[in-house]
């Protein structure tokens, strides 16, 4: 098909290089320095949608970021892209696009009948009725009518970035006053950013001054390029405006490499440069294909060289459209210039001009053939056929993002628009942005006398009817206007709009239209793809997760990974064929018959040193820290100040001066941050430093009755016979310098050897190779978790909550033998704290099955009913051939002994309350020999 | 996007930083009753205008300051140390 | 007499050309006195004033509003509501809520279009799983449904997530409160203001409360822009704002006000039937009945009254969102705003009494005050009837953070309410 429009000669385009795409399956060609909407019109395509509501048959309003009507998908498959205006897709060759919102096509699409329910559709409708019998019953079909484009169902597989600039002076916009603004900036030597949303620099300038102005822009443009302390940054739309003068902005990129590059600027002062964008007129039929803003008629021929009418009405209430008019007819449309005012200064050779008249209405049904013209009082007087129909009702400059700043706006009785006023950050407009649009003499004609639907918000199909019924209905403040209609909530944020529709409410209610006020405006701008606002850390790099520094070993021995607490860790080494939890079992079993080597890289090691050391612990921990001999350790609970547990483990003292706190393994950054906190800003006398040492060491915990045994095999200078339960010590372990500790979270008897992260698969590779003789098996995380179910050791977050209290562990004595304050202490004694019924751990035997983690105790045994607490943790032990579980019981440590209902998701189980320790009582096991 | 001036590293973004909270509260001894314990635990000014409240230069020094900030316009009035009185409202 | 709407209403005013609809409430002159003044007219302050003057018979009400009425959180949020609560306490509050949602359009004669399409509760891992699994029998227990869900159930109902063997969060299971869903937010201010208003309450938009008037024996007055207003009791629903009034009532309160954001992406086609919560990526999401993405997540993390959108948080939310939908990463973000929420530190309303003799609050909402507003105007309008708690919100008192006894179920269950 040929380009039946366009121009033999002008325009900005490359008339050498010809494009091809595809517009809903049929076959156009275009040239670089089109949009899709430029490409179109110059093939004579006006119809392209169908509209929100009433599937009307839409084409273009505007040709840019501003119009509401345009919508397109582009691209197939995964790559889809739903919602794009046509003006804002940039030409390329092999592009496919596709009209939305319309099946079969837009010519003919079968949810046209809604227009025929249309006395029905009237803003608000839908809180009128369907009520009966519910809401549910219509909401499908509501839903499946709603909607616009249809989103794509794969992966995305483009990239996006993030960058950040800081700038002396952010220009927004890059037409005349944007580039004047740029220009007398970066000559004082201002690091400036110059950002324009098209892909050519000019703005206005592309399409309106002539020749003048376009080379004045020219000029502007390659003496700011020759600047070093200027970056111009094209195809970048500044979308928000956020606090202390930061803005972001996006940049489509050229297909390769990244897509799209989401800006994150931080300016010294902002200059908006941003343009002003025209307001449709609000008559009769105005929203048929054919009827577009005046300066889009006049951009399509100054900058596409598209003639998109032979045939124009121009329809307007101010100057500015005179100039497009006279554009239209110098490319050889007939035109008609139809004027609502009495008379203007303005002239438009090769135009008739008619003055006190007005479009009333159109006529057309897939494309526009004639302008009904009226006099003000509504009588026709006459018809005049035509294809274009280009409206003026003034213009809107853009201050979204001077609103966003915080800035007020104040309407312009000489623009008949907002205006920025007192601004709150350092940002100033220039140009159209600030109202400064040569001379309109403007005459408010906010909506045209006349019958039919009057569209004022294109995208949601709200007509002035429906601003009138809500005005009727007292939804009169401007925001309640918007929500009610949806007026300028569509996917144009009201840019043509608002300002129409909030002074047609005002005049329906005695309001100047400053009076009536914006609603807010929100970013941003323009849609933003949610892919660029996340950016590149989403997929594995979202939160990544924390690898052991000996992770490709335990690779090497078929580690079945999962993620605990951030860290990506073995759940067991499951055998060829086995199962998970058939692998745990062996797991444990080993490390209670023979040996076994956990990974316990993930435990949190924070060094807290300094003369205060002991004291500052002391406060910290519910047990005493100042009382511990160097090179021995004891097991500490952490409180927040509610009194609730958050952290537990074995700290050592390293020396007088000098203590090694270990935390749980996910809460080691949480922990030494807290420890900061308390020093930095409550305890500002201690004398200590914190410091977390966490991903220095890796920790490689041998447990079990050969572990003692396969140490000396490993070799060590550390004196095995004089190494009881819970002491520390220094020295070398196959090889490596090494601190090792005696605790335990198995029950057996456990040396926890920490070297260097650097050296953690060597020292597995030798704990492995000695070991053999041992029957050493490396173990998961979930044997470990039998282990110690197995021994009542409890697993903070698993065992307790944001609700638990050391005492409903069992864990106050501490609190009763200190004489001083700590962390939570105070909290401790307040009334709800010292409730016998709390929560308390305690053990459960059943003959059943295992219990299930989360099925809760009854207390009448009835559903509904009172829970009476939970199983927390629970495992098919091992050791005793039984199931076990750990729960928080009502009142649980005064009911060892009572048998219990418990409730799972419907079924009922019987268990029996006893002490929380399962497996050697004593702790005999631990002792390893020594006493 | 907040700009906040760290007494250490100067200007950074706030993604650098977390907010503490309400600064200046003093902290009860054990011996505080059920009802100066709740003041000092929950009750805050949360002023609409300028509060004065910690940040921690979490992803930089390390560092705990004071600011005092306005809760409608964000804007950063000071920036002072830990342990330095609230200044009077600038 | 309150128009009635129905289907045939609205083909009656369409052949009369909709001219002869009258107005949804007045917009009358304070009175000089009022029985009770409702400071706030957000959907709490407006469903207070309805139930007063429905369950109580106390018609001699007004409900002040500064700009608008639903302008506030009730305008601002993610329109959930849900029930589904660890805690008898909350449960059998937020559940009677749920429970008056059910009933609403029908009772109000107005469409707040509530939609039960359910809500699923993501399990990322096996410690989600077991905290999920006593969080649904705790709600059985409660005596409300929930059903625990498996992988192949989750994609089911939920096809879009991630299901790549190698997803950085992998959908191992979930769990459901099938009754759950979203309301239109705003019809719930307007429905319950035109019923409030048929039933003789006054709202008096564009008026501001500023100030009060305390006796010896408590509140006698409001002092407005339009004047003083005398009162005998007084209730304050003014959420993010609730610190500002006790401030001039010579109190303070245990609430920290935050900005909470929300954003709704471009309206597409269907491809999102229920509520999704996903704990681990920190993100809620659904579709409104239009065809946008709804899409809320946490708190911005310093105190703010400014009702605006901040990047940062913006952009953790949405990194959260593609992780679990890949597919939505091409679609676009619309609009990006946000609340001032009232947060307290259990996460639990305060609806009670206040310091002041004749003054009572309603604060402490956080992130859910949208789903509670029936039951919040429920049980306030009981108080400020009767001078005592409703059964249902005995524990929501002030005196809970002297004793302790919160009702923490952020703490309880690791979730942000």
């Amino acid at each position: 098909m040929t380009q039946v429009l366009r121009l033999a000669n002008g325009g900005l385009i490359d008339r050498t290089r010809m494009l091809r795409f595809r517009f809903d399956g049929r076959d156009f060609t275009g040239h670089s320095g089109d949009t899709l909407a430029s490409a179109l019109l110059a093939n004579g395509v006006h119809l392209v949608g169908r509209s929100f509501k009433y599937h009307r048959p839409r084409g273009f309003v505007g040709i840019g970021q501003e119009d509401a009507n345009a919508l397109v998908r582009v691209a197939t498959g995964d790559q889809v892209e739903p919602n794009l205006k046509a003006g804002e897709v940039v030409l390329r060759d092999g592009l496919e696009a596709f009209s939305i919102n319309c099946r079969p096509s837009p010519r003919h699409d079968l949810r046209a009948v809604h227009q025929i329910a249309a006395p029905l559709l009237i803003a608000g409708f839908y809180y009128k009725t369907f009520m009966w019998p519910n809401w549910h019953l219509f909401e499908g079909a509501i839903r499946r009518a709603a909607g616009l484009g249809t989103a794509p169902e794969g992966r995305d597989l483009d990239r996006y970035v993030h960058a950040y600039a800081d700038c002396d002076l952010l220009v927004v916009g890059a037409g005349p006053a944007g580039l004047t603004a740029a220009l007398d900036g970066a000559r004082t030597g201002a690091r400036t950013i110059l950002a324009e949303a098209d892909f050519a620099i000019g703005g206005s300038a592309l399409w309106r001054g002539g020749s003048d102005a376009a080379e004045a822009a020219t000029a502007a443009e390659a003496e700011l390029r020759a600047l070093p302390n200027v970056t111009i940054l094209s195809r970048t739309q500044v979308f928000g405006y956020y606090d202390h003068n930061a803005l972001a902005a996006v940049e489509y990129l050229a297909d390769h490499g990244a897509r799209q590059r989401l800006w994150k600027l931080r300016a010294g002062r902002v200059i908006l440069a941003s343009g002003a964008i025209e307001r449709p007129l609000v008559f009769a039929g105005n929203d048929r294909p054919g009827v577009m803003l005046a300066s889009a008629a006049q951009a399509l021929v100054g900058r596409f060289a598209v003639l998109p009418g032979r045939r124009a009405v121009i329809f307007t209430n101010n100057d500015s459209a005179y100039d497009a008019a006279a554009a239209l007819a110098v490319a050889g449309a007939e035109v008609t210039l139809v004027d609502s005012r009495p008379a203007s200064a303005a002239s438009a050779p090769g135009v008739r001009i008619l003055h006190d008249r007005v479009v009333s209405a159109t006529k057309g049904v897939r494309h526009v053939r004639a302008a009904i013209v009226a006099d003000r009082a509504g009588r026709i007087s006459e018809t005049l056929p035509c294809d274009l129909i280009g409206m003026s009702g003034g213009w809107s400059p853009i201050v979204h993002l001077f609103s966003q700043s915080g800035g007020k706006l104040r309407f312009c009785e000489e623009i008949q628009g907002f205006v920025p006023g007192e601004a709150v950050q350092p940002v100033t407009a220039v140009g159209g942005a600030a109202g400064a649009l040569g001379t309109l003499a403007i005459e408010p004609l906010w909506e045209v006398p006349g019958r039919g639907k009057k569209f004022v918000d294109f995208a949601n199909d709200v007509t002035a009817h429906d601003i009138a019924i809500a005005m009727r209905e007292n939804y009169v403040s401007v925001e309640h206007l918007k929500r009610y209609t949806t007026l300028g909530m569509g996917v144009d944020q009201g840019k043509t709009s608002n300002v129409n529709g909030l002074a047609i409410a005002g005049a329906l209610t005695g309001r100047a239209p400053g009076k009536v006020g914006t609603t807010k405006f929100r970013p941003p701008y323009s849609p933003i793809a949610l892919g660029a606002l996340a950016g590149p850390l989403v997929g594995p790099l979202f939160r990544p997760l924390r690898h052991l520094p000996a992770h490709d070993w335990h690779v090497a021995r078929g580690a079945l990974f999962e993620e605990h607490g951030g860290w990506w860790r073995p759940s067991a080494y499951p055998h060829v064929g086995e199962t998970l939890e058939a692998a745990a079992a062996r797991e444990a079993r080993a490390a209670r018959t023979g040996a076994a080597l956990f990974d316990g890289s993930p435990l949190g090691k924070i060094e807290v040193s300094g003369p205060d050391a002991a004291r500052f612990l002391d406060r910290v921990y519910v047990g005493t820290a100042s009382t511990l001999r160097p090179g021995r350790a004891r097991y500490g609970l952490m409180l927040n100040e509610n009194g609730v547990v958050i952290d537990d483990g074995v700290f050592v003292r390293l020396a007088d001066d000098r203590y090694l706190v270990h935390t749980t393994s996910g809460g080691a950054d949480r922990i030494a941050a807290m420890l900061d906190e308390w020093l930095q800003c409550e305890w500002r006398d201690l004398d200590v430093v914190v410091m977390n040492v966490g991903s220095q060491w890796a920790t490689l915990t041998v447990s079990g009755p050969s572990a003692r045994d396969l140490l000396a095999a490993l070799g060590t200078d550390i004196d095995l016979a004089d190494f009881p339960h819970m002491r520390f010590r220094e020295g070398r372990v196959a090889g490596l310098p090494a601190r090792v500790l005696r605790a335990s979270f198995t029950g057996e008897a456990s040396y926890e050897i920490s070297v260097a992260a650097g050296a953690a698969s060597g020292l597995a590779t030798a704990i492995a190779a000695k070991g053999a003789p041992f029957g050493l098996t490396p173990i998961g995380v979930e044997a470990i978790m039998i282990l110690r179910i197995e021994k009542g050791y409890l697993a903070i977050g698993v065992d307790t909550d944001g609700t638990t209290l050391p005492d409903d562990l069992g864990m106050a004595g501490g609190v009763a033998r200190k004489g001083s304050d700590f962390i939570g202490r105070r909290s401790l004694d307040r009334p709800d704290a010292v409730r016998p019924d709390r929560l308390q751990l305690v053990g459960l035997l059943t003959d059943g099955p295992r219990l299930a983690v989360g099925a809760h105790v009854l207390r009448e045994g009835g559903v509904p009913g009172v829970s009476d607490g939970h199983v927390t943790s629970s495992v098919d032990s091992p050791a005793l051939g039984r199931p076990i579980a750990l729960a928080l019981i009502r009142a649980g440590r005064a009911r060892l002994g009572e048998t219990v209902t418990l409730y799972d998701m419907g079924i009922r189980h019987r268990a029996t309350i006893v002490e929380p320790v399962f497996f050697d009582r004593e702790g005999q096991r631990l002792n390893d020999g020594h006493s | 996007m907040l700009s906040l001036t760290c007494p250490h590293c100067g200007p950074r973004d706030e993604t650098e930083f977390s907010c503490g909270g309400e600064s200046h509260i003093e902290r009860p001894g054990v011996e505080a009753s059920d009802e100066t314990w709740a003041d000092y635990l929950f009750v805050r000014d949360n002023p609409r205008g300028v509060t004065f409240e910690r940040w921690h230069h979490r992803f930089g020094c390390g560092a705990w300051f004071n600011v005092a900030r306005d809760t409608v316009s964000h804007e950063i009035k000071t920036v002072y140390p830990m342990g330095a009185p609230r200044p009077t409202t600038p | 007499m309150m128009q009635r709407y129905s289907f045939l209403s609205l083909a009656g005013h369409a052949l009369r050309g909709h001219r002869a609809w009258p107005q949804a409430w007045r917009s009358p002159q304070p009175k000089p006195a009022y029985d009770v003044v409702i400071v706030g007219g957000g959907g709490h302050g407006l469903a207070t004033a309805y139930y007063l003057a429905k369950n109580h018979g106390v018609r001699n009400v007004a409900v002040f509003e500064k700009g608008w009425i639903g302008g506030g959180n009730t305008g601002r949020n993610t329109t959930v509501v849900r029930s589904n609560y660890l805690f008898p306490e909350s449960a059998r509050f937020y559940d009677h809520s749920l429970k008056l949602y059910e009933g609403l359009s029908r009772e109000l004669n107005f469409n707040i279009m509530l939609s039960q399409r359910g809500m699923v509760t993501l399990a990322h891992s096996r410690h989600d799983i077991d905290a999920q699994r006593r969080w649904a029998n705790a709600m059985r227990i409660n005596g409300i449904d929930s059903d625990l869900l498996t992988r192949e159930d989750v994609r089911r109902l939920v096809p879009r997530l991630d299901y790549a063997p190698d997803a950085r969060l992998p959908v191992l299971g979930g769990f459901t409160q099938p009754r759950a869903g979203t309301a239109r937010h705003d019809a719930v201010a307007w429905g319950y203001a035109r019923a409030a208003d048929a039933l003789g309450v006054d709202i008096i938009q564009n008026c501001e409360v500023t100030g009060f008037d305390i006796g010896a024996d408590g509140v006698r007055a409001v002092k407005t822009s339009l004047g003083l207003i005398g009162v005998g009791r007084v209730g304050l629903a003014v959420a993010g704002h609730s610190s500002v009034l006790a401030r001039t009532l010579g109190f303070r309160l245990p609430v920290q006000s935050y900005a909470l954001q929300a954003m709704v992406s471009e309206p597409i086609k269907p491809l999102l039937d229920t509520v999704v919560l996903s704990p681990s990526a920190g993100i809620y999401v659904s579709q409104s009945d239009k065809g946008e993405l709804v899409i809320g997540g946490g708190l911005d993390l310093y105190a703010s009254y400014a009702q605006r959108g901040n990047l940062p948080t913006a952009e953790q939310v949405i990194a959260g969102l593609i992780t679990l939908f890949p597919s939505f990463s091409r679609l676009r973000m619309l609009r990006q705003w946000a609340g001032v929420v009232d947060v307290v530190h259990d996460s639990t309303p305060i609806l009670g009494r206040s310091p002041v003799p004749g003054v009572f609050l309603n604060c402490g909402w956080g992130t859910g005050g949208f789903k509670a507003i029936p039951a919040g105007g429920w049980c306030f309008a009981h108080l400020l009837a009767k001078n005592e708690s409703h059964p249902l919100a005995t524990g929501f008192g002030l005196d809970r953070f002297t004793s302790g006894a919160l009702i923490d179920e952020a703490a309880a269950s690791g979730i942000a309410h």
